[in-house]
């Protein structure tokens, strides 16, 4: 499938989807005003990749900022990693964080008690 | 409050562009000045989701009538620097018939503790909890959190149909351990 590489802007993170070379990641700032209109593409992309996904699928996120919109966006990719994962396939989400950034730590660990899938915090 | 505390202050329209603006400026003062980089992101969190609300808000208003005397789409940004704490303070005009539904939901999170407004958090969230529209309800909720101190506001009658609703949220400067 088609990779999906956005360039990071001052709002919006880098993404790079990459199924050949089997990168998954999301890494930058992420506060647009319009995280839904931002994230379709990913989301899309997301579905697209998990109905034949590779053996194993490591995504991994470094965020330094996100709003509040950006973290409902978040979740519903969380949400379809998560289904991966149901449907028996291998997948495991790394929450980077800068090491000194307590908020961020307390941000993946709210997201790992929401979720059923493999979900690491690796401090950085 | 001193004018020298001040570090910004816009009254006017608010665009997405001004947004932008304001936060780049504001962020790279506090990067100019070397403040503890856990008290910036902090400030910088706070200040994305005060001002993001106030756009949202206005945005979502429909056109206004040319006859109204208020101006309602015109919103005061204000952020500054005391001893102990940075403010963020936003105000625009809301129909007074919104106000008790806003004023519940301040208090209800003023009157929640830590492991509350997390629980709060994760319930708008993942929309198990009370209804809530959108993602304003979680906007103020993590103003809150982060701030850790209580969310100060007012409603400022102007006429029959409208109040001018004024928002501060605070951020310690002293890191806490």
């Amino acid at each position: 499938m088609r990779n999906l590489v956005i360039e990071p802007t001052s709002k919006t993170p880098k993404v790079i989807l990459n199924a050949d070379l089997g990168i998954f990641e999301i890494t930058g700032r992420s506060i647009p005003e319009d995280a839904i209109g931002f994230y379709r593409k990913v989301l899309d992309w997301i579905e697209e990749y998990s109905k034949n996904p590779l053996p194993e699928t490591a995504f991994k996120f470094h965020l330094e900022y996100f709003n509040t919109s950006s973290s409902k966006c978040l979740l519903d990719i969380f949400r379809k990693l998560e289904r991966m994962h149901k449907n028996g396939h291998k997948v495991v989400i790394r929450w980077h964080y800068d090491a000194d950034d307590e908020d961020m730590a307390e941000t993946g660990q709210d997201y790992q008690a929401l979720l059923d899938v493999p979900f690491e915090l690796v401090p950085v | 409050m001193q004018l020298n505390n001040i570090i910004f202050v816009y009254q006017g329209e608010v665009t997405a562009d001004l947004v932008s603006s304001i936060l780049q400026m504001v962020e790279n003062k506090l990067e100019g000045e070397g403040e503890d980089r856990k008290v910036k992101k902090r400030v910088f969190n706070v200040m994305v989701e005060c001002l993001q609300n106030v756009y949202h808000h206005l945005d979502a208003l429909p056109p206004t009538d040319p006859s109204n005397p208020v101006r309602d789409k015109t919103a005061l940004l204000m952020i500054g620097r005391e001893e102990k704490d940075y403010f963020i303070i936003t105000g625009n005009h809301v129909l007074n018939d919104r106000i008790p539904d806003l004023k519940a939901r301040l208090d209800r999170i003023n009157r929640a503790s830590k492991e509350e407004l997390k629980q709060l958090y994760q319930e708008v969230l993942t929309g198990t909890g009370f209804s809530e529209k959108g993602t304003a309800g979680l906007g103020m909720i993590d103003i809150a959190r982060k701030s850790g101190q209580r969310l100060g506001y007012d409603f400022h009658p102007v006429n029959e149909k409208y109040s001018f609703f004024s928002l501060e949220a605070r951020v310690s400067r002293i890191p806490e351990k």
